[in-house]
Formats: structure tokens, C-alpha cells, sequence
């Protein structure tokens, strides 16, 4: 029987009131944007904010808690922008969106930052018994959002990549599950010199940590090739896109090369602000497990295809709800 | 197929000095002068006796002001700056059946815009700029250019909750352009660019916005001049498909890049006139007479003068006012000296611009 889990892929829009009131404190240019060392009023501002995206998320019954990554002004690059040895310049643009962020310059090593990992430790001192989520980019994702000005070769970025997050997991508090986000694997695939060596630094971050590792991808379906690679990564589930995507493709992908024990359901549109009612997202999960041939899966973990940051606060907070009550029943398992 | 009609020449200032005549313009929008800020804020505010009837008021002479300022630097064609605009979308989502808001959305940072849902059939209801265009032509003796954010990008810079696709919702949205366009051009509009920044972000679609362009056109008469603006793009991508469009000149930013994509217009031959962007918005410092000249010389590598319209590179909002308004001065003053060397035959329309060497 597959075990349905709501969650999403994190990177919440902040509440109104702290777009309004961080935007005072910090303004509005390049070099207002999070450093990784704020003072104590901005540190206090995101604080209440995360309390409060924290509690939608168990309010709304969502199975998997995520910290919302509400600081990450520069989306899913943040782990490196923060970083000491990152030097952040111009301001590029987010894969195809109407969004940009500073482009992380790599000019030293990237030793251990424990960022990510302090706004874990927050998270669960907000949590009871309910299973935090740690969400990160993942190392191919990582790499393509960054320019490398010290390693030097593609290669060794990328594993350097690897092995800084693997770090930042080691950190980490107590997590049920750990979202490895890879739009870069969809949106500028990687070449024959690099592919192979894409699953080795997925797994390199997915084995510093006990919990089960999701690697997500969106924004369209994965090249077959990109694929095939991506099912020797040593992770639990594989995530796709069936909003956006070709999902033709992606079922041509999963039936030819089989997918991991779990899976990820992107379903429910993270870019549009129309709201899914519960019975489509539960329509939506049904007519996807049936098109997996003979498959039945550990979890099926359904989620919002993207990022939420790009909705207003309220469509994100009412698509929770959608995602929480399209799970709520067992599924039934057609003999 | 470009419009192939002759309607530049009804802008030459009947006081002109020099035989050739290269249309000088703007782009639209230009900084608000600070007390305006003022005056939109205080009129937020509740517990301030600030009415909307004040705000309309300090609209209206903004409008004004930034006209005048406009005619003072000598332009062939003014607009009022944008003054009663906050966003390019937003301004025309409010004004459409059809839209609805939900609250703000993050671009960068703490940079948020108020993303509009379409949730129904979008309509034609009131007009949307009849009245401030028919203030701006009361007010300012040159003729008044009409800024239309284009329906491609009305569509794509929104949440589209109702059409099957964002194509659909475009050319929904062209049609009410069409419509618009007729009520301007009986108050009297004879001048209209379509605004169309997100092709540049998504050239695969130039198809879409060559459809909504030919909803746009449909019934204008060839007195009424047709623009298209686009920025920051990787031209290659729609050239030369862009000569298959139905408008009357091509507004393009290429200063702030050098002109380094200039050649991509040149094969084949371009077919629309070029209104090429000869200042950098993006840059405060005001580029000289004379550097501005040889920019505009960029311009006859595409098309000859008789073709040549001269702007800024985009809307200069951004930039300080005092720069904006020296930037426009000195680009007025540079189209003017190429004119009277193009008159005395002092420049080689073969080969226009020096080379380096």
C-alpha cells in the first residue's frame, strides 16, 4: 500500500506584514539583501514570520513541516550567498521567471557554514511531534545558479558543491525527510563531460544524513539520458513535475528505467493562484500512480510542483490545505 | 509585413531647421518629482485629510510639469512621464474586467509587485487612458505619444486562472487593445507604442506577439503611427521574423549593450522604421553630444535617416530627474547636428560609423 504524504518543496512567500516590515528594515537595493550576519530586529522579524509559516503548515495538517526558507532572499541559491567565501555580484535572473537574485561568486573554499542548519534548530524548537522537512538546492542545481571563480573545473565545482552540502546536512537537527531541489536538471541539463558525475555528488549530500532523501526536479520533464543517470543516485524518491512538464516524457522515463521505492508528485500548481479543490489533487494522484506500471511505491509524497514564494500569501496558505485534505484518506489500491 | 505606411512626416515641427528630420521620442516613463511620492503616500494613508480628489489634482499637475519639461528639451513628441503610473501592469489590470488581486508578490529582494489573477472573460469596460491622453494633448503644444503596455505582456506578468492558455488570454486581451486604441485615436491619439518587455524574456513566443499585433492594428488608419518596444532581449532570436509584424517602427534599447547586437538587424534589410535607443537608463552619468551622435550613427547601419527615430533606450524612471532631463537634452541637440551633417552630405550613409582603426 503507498503511503500518501503532504508536503511541499518550501521557499514560502513571506507574510505581507513582514514583506512590508523587512522591507523597512533591510531595504530594497542589492546590498540590503541577507548577509547571513543581520541584526537583531530583522533576525527577530523572520523569527515571528517563520513561527507563523510554521503553524499554517500544521494548522492546514500538512504531514511533513517545512521551515518555509523565508531569508532565502536569493531563492535557492542562498546557501552560498551567505557564504563567507562568496562574493555575490550582479543580479541575474531566476531560471525563466520574473525573478532575480545575486550571482554567488565562488572565490574561496567552501568550508562548513551551518546557515541552513540554524534555521533548523529554530524549526524544531516550533515543532511537537510533528516530522520537519530539511529542504536544500541540490548540488547540480547549486552549482549551475553559481560562477566559480576558485575551483576551477567543472568537475571539482561540482563536487565541492557536493561535499559543502553534505556538510551543512551533517548539521542539521533531527529531519524525517530531506528535499534536494534540482530545476537545473530540467531547465540546462547536464552535459556528456559531467552527467555521470551528477548522481555521485547527489548521493555524496543524500548519505550525510539517516533521513529519506527526495530529489526534486521541475519545470518540465528530464531528458532520458539525465534520467537514466539520475536513478544511480543513492536516494529514496525522485520527484517530478506533472504540472508543467511533459508528462509523457516523464512516464516514458519511469516505465523504461523504473524510478526509486518512493516518489514525488508535483500536482498542485505553485505558480498559479488558482486553488486546487481536494478531490482534483486526489484525482490528480490516482490518475498518475495508475499510469506508473506495476508500482506500488513506500510514500508517494504530493506536493506543489514548484517553489511557493511565487503566490500571494493567501493562494500558498489555502494551497496547503488542498495538499493536506487530498491525503487525508488511505488510498485504494485497485487489485 | 511592416505597415508600409507613410506617417512620420505630420511630427516634423513646421519650425524645423535642418531637411532631414529624425524624429526624436521617449519611451514614457520618467521619474516622478518627489512631492508626488508625498502625495501618493499620504493619500494611503486613513488618517490623513489627503483625499483621492487631492491626488488626482497632484496628478494633473505632474502631468504637467513633466510634459513641459519634456517640450523643453526639445523632443518632436512628448508623454506625461507616466505620472498617474505605478506599474505597467497593475495600472491596466485595475481597469479590466476580468482581473482580480490577491497581494504581492516577490520579484527580488524586497521587491514585491501586486501580480493580478485573470479569473474571468477579460472586458472592455471604461476607457483606460482617453482621459489622461486628452489632458497631455491640452496641455503641451507637441504631439503626445501613447504608452500601451502590449497584451502579450499583460498575460505573461499574470496569474491566468480562467483561458487554456496564456496565447488565448493574450489575444483576449489584444482585442481590448484594439479597442482602446480606437477611442484614443477619436479623441485624437496619433502616435501609440505597444510596450512589450516580456518577449524579450520569452522569444519562442514572437509568433503569439505577432498575432496580438495584427488584433492591435486591425482597423487603425495608416495616419495613426504603430510602435512596438522591446528591451533587454537576445535579438537574434526575433530577427527578422520582427519584419513579418504589422507596426510602423521598432523601439529597441541596444545603447546600454554597446550596439553590440546592432548587425543582427542589418540581413536581411530591416523592414519597420528603427527607433534606436541612443542613451543608457541604466547609467547615471549623462553620455556627451558627441558620443551621442556616433550612437545615433549605429542606427544608419540599419535604415536610412529617413527611417531613423531616436530615443532613449527604455523609460527613464530610474535615473535621477536632473539626468533624465540632460540625457533627453543632449540626445535632442545630437539628432539635430547629425541632421544638418546629413544635410551638408557630410556623412557616408554607406558606411556611417567610423571604424576603430
Amino acid at each position: 500500500m503507498t503511503e500518501l504524504v503532504s508536503t511541499t518543496p518550501g521557499l514560502y512567500p513571506l507574510p505581507d506584514w513582514a514583506k512590508q516590515d523587512l522591507s523597512d528594515l533591510k531595504g530594497h537595493q542589492k546590498h540590503d539583501l541577507i548577509s547571513g550576519d543581520e541584526g537583531p530586529d530583522i533576525v527577530s522579524a523572520y523569527d515571528r514570520a517563520r513561527e507563523e509559516v510554521v503553524s499554517e503548515q500544521v494548522d492546514a495538517g500538512l504531514d511533513h513541516i517545512v521551515e518555509g526558507q523565508l531569508r532565502w532572499d536569493d531563492m535557492l541559491a542562498h546557501p552560498l550567498t551567505v557564504h563567507e567565501n562568496v562574493e555575490t555580484g550582479g543580479i541575474v535572473r531566476y531560471y525563466d521567471n520574473n525573478n532575480f537574485y545575486r550571482d554567488p561568486q565562488v572565490r574561496g573554499e567552501l568550508t562548513f557554514s551551518g546557515d541552513v542548519a540554524a534555521e533548523l534548530d529554530k524549526t524544531t524548537d516550533l515543532l511537537g511531534d510533528e516530522s520537519l522537512q530539511a529542504v536544500l538546492p541540490g548540488p547540480y542545481s547549486l552549482a549551475d545558479l553559481a560562477t566559480d571563480e576558485h575551483y576551477g573545473d567543472e568537475a571539482d565545482f561540482l563536487d565541492a558543491i557536493g561535499e559543502f552540502l553534505a556538510g551543512e546536512v551533517d548539521a542539521f537537527p533531527e529531519h524525517e525527510t530531506l528535499f534536494l531541489l534540482e530545476p537545473s536538471l530540467v531547465e540546462s541539463p547536464p552535459g556528456d563531460d559531467i552527467d555521470a558525475q551528477v548522481p555521485e555528488a547527489i548521493s555524496a549530500v543524500a548519505d550525510a544524513t539517516d533521513a529519506n532523501v527526495v530529489v526534486h526536479t521541475y519545470w518540465g520533464s528530464l531528458e532520458e539520458k539525465v534520467y537514466a543517470h539520475l536513478m544511480d543516485a543513492d536516494v529514496d524518491a525522485i520527484g517530478f513535475d506533472f504540472v508543467a512538464g511533459d508528462r509523457d516524457q516523464t512516464f516514458y522515463n519511469i516505465n523504461e528505467y523504473g524510478t526509486k521505492d518512493s516518489i514525488a508528485l508535483g500536482l498542485v500548481d505553485g505558480q498559479n493562484t488558482l486553488v486546487e479543490d481536494p478531490e482534483t489533487v486526489r484525482e490528480r494522484v490516482e490518475w498518475t500512480l495508475d499510469r506508473v506500471q506495476n508500482k506500488t511505491f513506500d510514500t508517494a509524497y504530493v506536493t506543489s510542483n514548484t517553489e511557493l514564494f511565487y503566490l500571494p500569501e493567501n493562494r500558498a496558505t489555502e494551497k496547503l490545505s488542498a495538499l493536506a485534505a487530498a491525503t487525508e484518506e488511505e488510498l485504494e489500491v485497485e487489485a | 509585413m511592416s505597415r508600409g505606411v507613410e506617417n512620420r512626416e505630420q511630427f516634423r515641427p513646421e519650425n524645423h531647421e535642418n531637411e532631414h528630420f529624425l524624429l526624436t521620442t521617449v519611451v514614457g516613463s520618467y521619474p516622478k518629482p518627489k512631492w508626488l511620492n508625498r502625495a501618493n503616500d499620504l493619500a494611503e494613508d486613513p488618517d490623513s485629510k489627503f483625499t483621492q480628489e487631492h491626488l488626482h489634482e497632484a496628478h494633473d499637475d505632474a502631468c504637467r510639469v513633466i510634459t513641459n519639461e519634456h517640450e523643453r528639451s526639445g523632443l518632436d513628441t512628448v508623454v506625461d512621464g507616466e505620472m498617474r503610473r505605478e506599474e505597467m501592469v497593475e495600472y491596466f489590470a485595475h481597469r479590466i474586467p476580468g482581473y482580480e488581486f490577491n497581494g504581492p508578490v516577490k520579484v527580488w529582494g524586497h521587491n514585491y509587485f501586486d501580480k493580478p489573477s485573470v479569473v474571468g472573460e477579460v472586458e472592455y469596460d471604461e476607457p483606460w487612458l482617453v482621459d489622461e491622453f486628452e489632458f497631455t494633448r491640452d496641455v503641451a503644444s507637441k504631439p503626445v505619444k501613447v504608452p500601451i503596455t502590449g497584451p502579450y505582456t499583460l498575460a505573461s506578468w499574470s496569474f491566468n486562472e480562467h483561458y487554456d492558455s496564456e496565447a488565448e488570454l493574450a489575444y483576449a486581451l489584444a482585442d481590448l487593445v484594439n479597442e482602446e486604441i480606437e477611442q484614443l485615436v477619436e479623441a485624437g491619439a496619433t502616435y501609440i507604442q505597444i510596450d512589450e518587455p516580456a518577449l524579450a524574456t520569452t522569444p519562442d513566443d514572437h509568433a503569439i506577439v505577432g498575432e496580438c499585433l495584427e488584433r492591435i492594428v486591425s482597423g487603425v488608419p495608416d495616419d495613426v503611427r504603430i510602435g512596438l518596444h522591446v528591451c533587454y532581449g537576445d535579438y537574434s532570436r526575433i530577427y527578422p521574423e520582427l519584419n513579418d509584424y504589422p507596426i510602423d517602427e521598432f523601439d529597441v534599447e541596444l545603447c546600454n549593450g554597446g550596439y553590440e547586437q546592432i548587425d543582427v538587424f542589418t540581413d536581411p534589410e530591416f523592414e519597420p522604421d528603427l527607433a534606436l535607443g541612443v542613451v543608457d537608463v541604466h547609467d547615471a552619468e549623462v553620455e556627451s553630444v558627441e558620443e551621442i551622435k556616433e550612437n545615433i550613427k549605429q542606427g544608419l547601419k540599419v535604415v536610412p535617416p529617413e527611417k531613423l527615430t531616436i530615443s532613449p533606450d527604455c523609460g527613464v524612471k530610474l535615473l535621477p530627474r536632473e539626468v533624465a532631463y540632460q540625457k533627453m537634452e543632449n540626445m535632442v541637440t545630437a539628432a539635430r547636428e547629425v541632421e544638418a551633417e546629413l544635410d551638408a552630405g557630410e556623412i557616408d550613409l554607406d558606411a556611417p560609423v567610423q571604424s576603430a582603426d
